[in-house]
Formats: structure tokens, sequence, C-alpha cells
């Protein structure tokens, strides 16, 4: 029976009552008392020696306020690094200065070169192009091999080469791995890339600096997936606030799908000029702009090698693979292609042996960074891809080969340093099959082929590590900050409760679900919970929402401080009933003595704990408000299996989708209308990236897919219906609530099974050299695969 | 966006005395101009709105049984008006971009921008229309002179564009995924002295007639009469979304396909 109210409810977002109605309150709708705007001049070449910069012209026009260059900036740090990544040999990664407005060079088109703050907008922009930048072109670095070549052009002349790192992980296993190959029955080799991305989430960046003189304190207002970790950056290693005089805000935010977690230079900027001008001053990024200065996601380049036994069982996994970096290192970048991709080589398959390379390279481009997924995502494609091509070389059936390979003991550890608590991947396998009536697929293909249509089917695991994550194991890791969540709870006096997470929801519908959790553990109505966020002002220390971490990490100090209102609620309870403690129970908002009749109902005691008239003072203190930190014990694994068939034209190569399924396991489930929608987004996102996106530079770093018309996002016409079930589930061993997290599911399981259908489309059709194609699946791709 | 200033006036005759003007640019339905401008990238004194211009609206059939459209008529109006009349017309200004940029971009816009891409020149060109201007009446042989580039003088304004109608007609466009315009778009019109073929997107000079293909259906008007032809690749346009081989190998498949649905 599905529940009308509480933890499995399909409870109606509240949220979204303001959202589509036009009264949500995002980063652009604050406008302060006398702000003034800010207008970046950015590189237009992607490579270069900054000679001079001229502002005189400029300084003079209309409604300027003052013309900010990199010598402003010499004090000042530059936007740090979050993680960093120890490389093969023991050795620190190579980490660049990375000013707020660029200093001595450009090296990205969208490199902000000097920032005019004016009166208004339209003035800002003017004077900008008033300004007289004389920049000595470099050949631009672009691509990643070429860019490791003796003799390239260096992105940084401090640093010895474009490498940042060479990565190898687990580097003690990598004797064993070869010989592994060497033995090997068969070996299935795959290059790919993994294309590079761009975010686009609908609310382009925005920032808002204030300086109030009083009291000498400065406010941000800003795009941001996580106030508090801006605050902690910005404040200690750009700005030099304590954080007790800096507020971050971010308020109703719209996606950000990773983009918006990463202090950026205009966040730093706006704060900074803010006090040096003694006013608000505002910028708002153009959709244009959001192209070339948004980190970017993916970019890989990568080699894998699958060695499998005579009996098929996979013996190893080799993989070496080129990460892109871009110009500088966005604030997660170094640990997208190691710790979140490396630590996934196994899937959820059992390889006892595994080595990965990673090199990550520095070009002239947008920095990458974490893009929904993150590694994962990269991951499961090699991986999914390659199990793919050996079943067809060993002409053993796909589902097969995994289902032969499946993990079926937990907790299981990988030979890449994690351990899988539970799973169940013969489960959602077979929910998957049960959704998807394999055995009707070859009267399906004959259909199409009498439309003259190519049919596939391609199939897929996943398995992700979500709930980052524990923050003793990240330090070991290199990152530079702990993943715990806090959370308060403040009952008030009549009874209703707030509930102040440092987690942030930008299109997740927190303020629902994490609703209904409190109020299910106390049992009253959701409405009684109010869910605050997105304030550093008003909520305790978190690190943020990102890597599907909220509910299975934030939402876990929720649920301790609530316990601890609990325990402490049934202490005045058992004095307003004089009874023992032991003996409270707590159901439905009504304390009851266990074995009477007698109960004093939730409001009664929330009303005796703010007036104390008949309270154990000396016993405990009045109030109830209680803050819970949550360190997790380790990452939560979910997984499934996803199935997709499509319809290739052979005339022009148009992959259409016909069907779509997922079935995943993510554990509990607290609202499952949130979790298909967050499904159905991460398939958009997935399929988008299988079929449609793509980053394009040309080789002297100008972005080609600089806009909608060529940067193909996916349309509610590209994509089908899909089938999406999470009833296959095993609940997280380690969290207090069962739950491992869906947000980034969809964007890193479906990529392998549109691509594994569509050369399963084009090997029934009779091109059987066609083993792999590069992602974006276009038309064009497919049809020149197709010809030979 | 730069500053200007703003005219609507009510006649071609006061239009054509506003665009007289230095540094005076005309705006059908802004669809094309209007981005160009908040980029930055278009800058005049004067704007001078056609959309006020009664004259220059609507659609109806002259004397000679030709469809006449008024040069500031909208893509939604056409696909409505000719539904019957010319249905491969109205077809393909059914499918240009979306309802907003069909209820507001205009047949004339399209035709003076003259975009590789767009649709209407292959409709102009293989229906072999006039192009009426204040001034004159061009030929679409005459009138398309590569990308972008067409044989209106400055300041010369479309009033009208008027179109046989054949006895049988089609577009095919195979869209470029992002921005949905023609990666490839043939119309194919058969009158009854024969066949004409235009091509959108594909060609580096912009529209243009595939005059193999038009002999060849105007003897055997089926789809198999294209398919021992082929198109050279070297003047095709080679781009992010497809190479010259593609659109050349494109074109041949969409003519066939038009041929094939021509009604
Ligand atoms: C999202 C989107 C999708 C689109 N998809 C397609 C598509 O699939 N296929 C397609 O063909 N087009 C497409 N277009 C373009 C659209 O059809 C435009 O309407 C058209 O290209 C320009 O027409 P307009 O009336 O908007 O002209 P404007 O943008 O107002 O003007 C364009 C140019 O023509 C000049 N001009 C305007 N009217 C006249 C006139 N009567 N006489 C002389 N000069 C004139 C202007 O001075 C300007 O130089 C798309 C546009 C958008 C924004």
């Amino acid at each position: 029976m599905p529940k009308d109210s509480g933890i499995g409810a399909s409870s109606k977002r509240r949220e979204d009552v303001r959202f589509l109605t036009g009264q949500g309150r995002y980063t652009d709708d604050i406008n302060l008392h006398g702000q003034a705007y800010v207008h970046f001049l950015r590189s237009d070449v992607a490579h270069g020696v900054l000679k001079n910069v001229d502002t005189s012209e400029a300084a003079a026009m209309p409604g300027v306020v003052r013309i900010f260059t990199g010598a402003d900036f010499e004090g000042v740090g530059g936007v740090p690094c979050g993680w960093q990544v120890t490389d093969r040999h023991g050795q620190p990664m190579q980490e660049p200065a990375h000013p707020i407005l660029a200093q001595g060079k450009v090296r990205y088109v969208g490199d902000a070169i000097a920032a005019v703050v004016a009166e208004t907008p339209q003035q800002a922009r003017d004077a900008a192009e008033a300004i007289v930048v004389d920049i000595d072109e470099l050949p631009a670095v672009i691509d990643m091999k070429a860019a490791l070549a003796d003799g390239a052009t260096k992105v940084h002349d401090d640093l010895t080469s474009n490498l940042c790192y060479d990565w190898g992980f687990v580097e003690e296993n990598k004797g064993a791995v070869d010989e592994a190959f060497a033995n090997a029955a068969h070996v299935t080799t795959l290059e790919l890339v993994n294309n590079r991305l761009s975010p686009n989430p609908m609310e382009p960046r925005v920032a808002v600096g204030d300086y109030a003189t009083g009291t000498d304190e400065s406010t941000l207002y800003t795009t941001s997936q996580n106030p508090h970790v801006i605050r902690l950056l910005m404040g200690a290693f750009v700005l030099g606030i304590p954080e007790h005089k800096l507020r971050v805000v971010a308020p109703d935010v719209g996606g950000g799908f990773g983009s918006k977690i990463f202090h950026y230079v205009e966040e730093a900027f706006v704060t900074f000029a803010a006090k040096q001008c003694r006013r608000p001053v505002k910028w708002t990024s153009s959709r244009s702009e959001a192209f070339i200065t948004d980190a970017h996601g993916r970019d890989h380049v990568t080699k894998i090698e699958l060695a499998l036994d005579a009996d098929n069982n996979f013996a190893a996994i080799r993989t070496e693979t080129y990460a892109n970096m871009g110009a500088y290192l966005s604030t997660f970048a170094p640990s997208v292609p190691t710790w979140l991709h490396g630590t996934l080589m196994a899937g959820n398959y059992k390889t006892p042996l595994i080595y990965v390379n990673v090199k990550a390279v520095f070009t002239n481009t947008v920095p990458v960074d974490a893009y929904r997924g993150a590694g994962r995502p990269e991951a499961t494609f090699q991986l999914e891809r390659v199990i793919d091509k050996a079943a067809r070389e060993l002409g053993v059936d796909p589902i097969e080969l995994r289902r032969q390979n499946f993990v079926k003991e937990f907790p299981y550890a990988t030979p890449v340093a994690v351990e899988y608590d539970t799973g169940d991947y013969e489960g959602t396998m077979t929910k998957l099959l049960d959704m998807i009536d394999r055995d009707g697929f070859e009267a399906r293909r004959a259909k199409s082929a009498e439309n003259g249509k190519l049919r596939g089917l391609g199939v897929n695991c996943y398995i992700e590590a979500c709930g980052i994550a524990p923050s003793a194991l990240v330090g070991q890791l290199g990152a530079r900050a702990g993943l715990y969540e806090s959370a308060t709870v403040r009952v008030n006096a009549t009874g209703g409760l707030v509930v102040m997470t440092g987690s942030h929801s930008h299109g997740q519908g927190h303020e629902t679900s994490f609703a209904q959790v409190v109020a299910d553990m106390i049992g009253l109505d959701e409405n009684m919970v109010e869910i605050v966020h997105g304030d550093t002002a008003n909520t305790p220390m978190g690190m943020g929402t990102y890597g599907s971490r909220s509910l299975a990490v934030g939402g876990s100090a929720m649920v301790r401080a609530t316990e601890k209102i609990i325990a402490k609620a049934k202490k005045i309870a058992a004095h307003l009933m004089e009874a023992s403690e032991g003996d409270i129970e707590l159901k439905d908002g009504q304390f009851s003595v266990a074995g009477t009749d007698k109960s004093v109902a939730w409001g009664d005691v929330t009303l005796a704990a703010y007036v104390p008239h008949n309270y154990p003072l000396d016993e405990i203190e009045p109030g109830l408000e209680e803050t819970a930190f949550y360190d997790p014990n380790n990452f939560t694994y979910p997984a499934g299996a996803y199935a997709c068939e499509v319809e290739v034209d052979p005339d022009t190569g148009k992959v259409t989708i016909c069907s779509f399924a997922a079935a995943d396991d993510f554990g509990n489930v607290v609202n499952p209308m949130i979790v298909e929608g967050q499904v159905h987004g991460g398939l958009a996102q997935g399929i988008g990236q299988a079929l449609l996106e793509n980053v394009s530079y040309d080789e002297n770093g100008q972005l080609l897919s600089a806009s909608y018309m060529d940067y193909c996002m996916p349309r509610a016409d590209d994509l089908p219906f899909y089938k999406v079930d999470h009833s296959s589930a095993t609940p997280c061993t380690h969290n207090p609530l069962g739950v491992k997290g869906c947000g980034e599911a969809g964007a890193i399981g479906s990529p392998p099974s549109v691509v594994n259908a569509v050369v399963d489309a084009l090997q029934r059709a009779g091109h059987t050299h066609v083993t792999h194609i590069d992602m974006p699946l276009t038309p064009s791709r497919v049809w020149a695969a197709m010809q030979n | 966006m730069y500053n200007f200033e703003f005219s609507k006036p009510s006649t071609i005759a006061d239009a054509v005395t506003a665009l007289g003007q230095e540094e005076a640019q005309a705006l059908g339905g802004g669809q094309t101009l209007l981005p160009t401008m908040k980029q930055r990238l278009a800058q005049m004194s004067t704007l001078v709105s056609l959309n006020g211009i009664a004259e220059m609206k609507g659609v109806c059939t002259n004397d000679a049984g030709e469809i006449c459209i008024g040069g500031a008529t909208t893509h939604a109006t056409v696909a409505k008006e000719t539904a019957d009349s010319y249905p491969g017309l109205a077809g393909l200004a059914s499918r240009i971009g979306d309802p907003a940029v069909r209820n507001r971009g205009t047949i004339g816009g399209s035709l003076a921008n003259n975009d590789p891409s767009a649709c209407y020149p292959a409709a102009a060109l293989g229906s072999g229309a006039t192009i009426v201007t204040n001034a004159r009446e061009i030929a679409a042989d005459e009138y398309f002179q590569g990308m972008f580039a067409t044989a209106l003088d400055d300041g010369e304004i479309i009033t009208e564009v008027r179109f046989p109608v054949p006895e049988a007609s089609n577009y095919q466009k195979f869209v470029q995924p992002a921005s949905r315009f023609a990666l490839v778009g043939v119309f194919v019109a058969k009158f009854a002295d024969g066949v004409r073929v235009a091509v959108t997107g594909a060609g580096s000079d912009g529209v243009f007639r595939w005059t193999e293909a038009e002999e060849a259906l105007s003897s055997d008007f089926s789809k198999g009469a294209v398919e021992g032809l082929s198109v050279p690749s070297q003047d095709m346009i080679s781009d992010l979304h497809g190479s010259a081989e593609y659109r050349a190998h494109l074109v041949k498949v969409m003519t066939g396909r038009a041929v094939a649905a021509a009604s």
C-alpha cells in the first residue's frame, strides 16, 4: 500500500508552489540598494602573454565606478583547489595558481582579464569594450596527448610540463595485473572518448557582493550548491575574511548538476569589489558567458583492456586514461578522474585484479570538474562497453557474461579500495528483464526491418558510490575538507519544527523529502516541519549537495538530531506524566506510558519545554533544539541494470530511442515520485551525452559549440517514455535511513546502453566492422561508421 | 544591445523613406536580427519595423494562379493559409523553428537574410518564385547570390513573394540536431514543364538547384530516378554537424524522400 505521508509517500513537492507560480527567489532577484554592476572583459584568444591592459579611455566613460585588472589582485589569494592527488611516484600533483583576474597570461577563451564596475550593466559593457588589450598570442594547447609531447607549449610556465599528475591505482598491483594479462585466455581492448559536456543549468550563475562598513561584514549571494564550502574557501584562502565576518547565501538555485559546487573567480571578485567600492556589486552571467566559464564535465580519452580466463571469468582490467583539467584546477577537478573514477572500475563484477592509470592534463580550455556523476559515468561507460565488446568477440550473450561475473556476496571488498556493503545485481537484472520483454525483441526487430530501420538492444549494469564520504578516508586520499553533514532541529513552543541543514536543494526537492523523514520519526503531519537551507547565517556547517549525498549524509544528521529531540522530549513527557522515562512511548505525535492509558500530546511537551512552569529544571535545560553532525562510515553503493532499444535509419544514421528501462537499487526510498523524477532527469542527461551533447574546440582553442545553435541539449521529443523501477532494493547497511542516493544514477547508467544498442543494431545489420562509435552518436557519426 | 531609434511606418513608401537614412535597418520578425543585436554584433541608427504595414501582410492568389505572400507575413500564417493551395510550401513553413519563431519570423526576413541553412530559400528557388521589392521584381534564379548574399540593394524591401503552384511538391528537412535548421533540406516541385529541385543547408554557396536530379526527374518522377546519381561533395559545407560527404549523401536521400512524398 502506498503511504500518503511520511517516509515512502509520494508527497507533492512543496517548493513547486513557489517555483511554478513565479515566486521563487533566485540570486538574480536580489537587488541591493545602491548596487553597481560588473562586466568581465574576457579573453577571446586561448593562450597568450598579456602584455598590456590599457583602461585609461574606459575609465573615463559614463557611469564607470572602477576598473580592476590582475594587478589589483596581486596581494590577494587565487581560488584554491580542494583536493590534492598524489601521483604514482609519491609526488603531489602540479598545482598552478588561479588568480581572480588574469596575471601575465591568458589561458583559455573566457579567462577574465579585467572587470568594469559601473552604474548599469550597459555602461559596464560599453566601458569594457573600450579597454585596449595587448596580447602576444601563443600556440593553443588543446589536444591532451600533444600537450604531453616533449617540447609542447606549456599552459603554465612555472610548472615542469602540462602534466598535472600521472596516477596509478593500485600501483602495487600493476605487476600482478600485467601478469594476468600475459596469462589471459582472451583480451578485449577498446579505445574510447568520454565526450566533454557543458552543464547548462537552467539558471546561469549570478553573484552579488555586499559589504557593511558599520560592522565590517561581507555578504555574498551566489548560485551555489554549497554555501558553507564557498564561505570556507573564499574566506580562508582568497580574501582572508574570518567566517564570522562573512555570510554566504545561496537562495533558490535553478539547477547545478555539479557546475555550482565550485568556487568561481566571479564570486570572489564581487565580494572583494563590494568592499573596495563600498557598494554592492552584482554579476549576472549571460548564457554565452556560461558556455565559456562554467566548469565543463567529462573529457576523458581512455584505453581499456579486459582479460578473461578460459571460462569467461573476468581476470583483470587495465586502463589508461587522459583526463582534461582545462587551464586551471577547478575546486574538485583532480578527484574526479582518480578517486571518483578509479575506485569504481570493478563495477558490479568480481574482477580480482585492476590497474587504473590516469594522466591529468592542462590545456587551454575551460576548467573541467565534476558534472552529474563525476568520474562514475566515465568508469561505467568504459567497463560496460568493453564487456559488450568482449561478449561479441567470444560469441556469448552479453547479459549472461555479466551475470556470470556479478559480485554475489556482500560485503565485498573490491581490488580498488572500496567495500560494497550490500547489493543484489542479479535482482536488478531480473527486474530489468521483466520490464523489457527480451523475448519479443526479434519480432520488434523484424517489424523495424519492414520499415527499413535497423533495431538494436543494449543492456548494461552500473554501480556508483554516493554519500561521500568518511572524512578520515577522504583525508588520506587528498581531500582538503571533511565530508560530514550536520543538522539543527529547532522545535517551537507550539510544536512546529524548523530543520536547518548545511546541505542545499537546487531541484532535488529536499524541502519536501527531508520534512517527510523528520515528521515520520515523530508521527506528525509533514506540514509541521520546515526545512531551512542555503544561508550560512542560519544553518549549521555542511559540505553541500553533490554526489547524491544529501539524504544519505545530511538526512542521517537530521535523523540523529531528531533522535536527540525525541530523547529529551520523552524526559519532559515522563515528568509531565509522573512516569519513568523508560516507559515512555512515542507514536503518532502522542507520548504515552506503556501499559497505561496516560498520554500527553507532542504540543503539550513542546509547550512545557518553552514555558517551563512544570518542568524538571534541575535535570534538563528548557527549550527543545538539538544539533547533530554525521560522518558516514562508508560510501553508499546504488546500482542497477538499464536497457535501451533503438532504431537506426540506415540512410541517414539517425538514431531513435524506442524504449528505455531502468531498474535501480537505491536502498530505501523516502519519496518515490521525487526519486523517479531524479531518474528521469538523469536519463535525459545520459541520453543527451550519448546522442546529442558535445563541447567542441577548434585547434586554436576557439569554442565551436558556444551556443544552443551548435551545442545540442536534449529536448522532449528526443526522449522516450521511460520505464523506471526501484523495487529491487537492498537497504544501505550503515546509515540510519538505509538510503543510498539517486540523483546521478540515470546519468551514470544510461550512456553505455544507448551505445551498446546502436552497435548491436549495426552488427545485426551486417556492419560487423563497427565495434564502437564515440559519443555523441550523431547521425553523421553513425552514418560514417556504416560506410567503409 | 546598442541604443537605436525605432520607427514603425504603416506604408511601404514611409518604410522606404525611413530606410533611406544613414545606417537604418529593416526589422521583420526579429528572429535573426534581435539575437544578433543582443550579442552586439549588429548596430544601427534606426530600426524600421515592417510589422505595421498592412499591405505587406497576408496571402492571396493572383490572376495567374500564383500564390502571393506579403513580405511581412509570418511563417505561421503561411503554414495556415497555404495548407490547401500549396501543401509543399505549407509543410515547409510549419516546420521552421518552434511556435514562437513561426509566429514572429517572416518570409521577407528569411529570404533577405538568406541563411545557408534556412528553409524558405529552398521553396523560393524550388518553385521558381518571384521576389517582389519596393523597386522591382527579381526571379529566384537571380536572387540568391551565396551565403547571406542576395540581389537586394541597401534599403530595398521585400514586399511580396509570388509562388507558381506546382502539380506536386514536397520539402524534406533533415535537421541539424542543435539548431534544428536544415542540415540538408530539399524542395522538389513538379511543374507541367519540368521538375525543380532546390537544396538548402548543404552548399557552401547557399541554396542551389540540383540540375542532374531535375533532368532525371523531369523524364521519370520517381524515387528510383535519382538513385543512380551522385552529388559531388567538394562544394558542400563541412562543419561540426556533418562532413561534406555526409551532406552530399543526404542531398540524394532527401531528394528521393521528397519525390516519394510529393503531393
Ligand atoms: C530558435 C530559432 C529557430 C529557427 N529555425 C529555423 C528553421 O528551422 N528554418 C529556417 O528557415 N529558419 C529558422 N529560423 C529563422 C527564422 O525563420 C527567422 O524568422 C528568419 O530567418 C528571419 O526572419 P525575421 O522576419 O525574423 O527577420 P529579422 O530577424 O527581423 O531580419 C533578418 C534580416 O532581414 C532583414 N529584413 C527583414 N525583413 C525584411 C524585408 N521584408 N525586406 C528586406 N529585408 C528584410 C533585416 O534587416 C535583417 O537583416 C529560426 C530562428 C530561431 C530564433
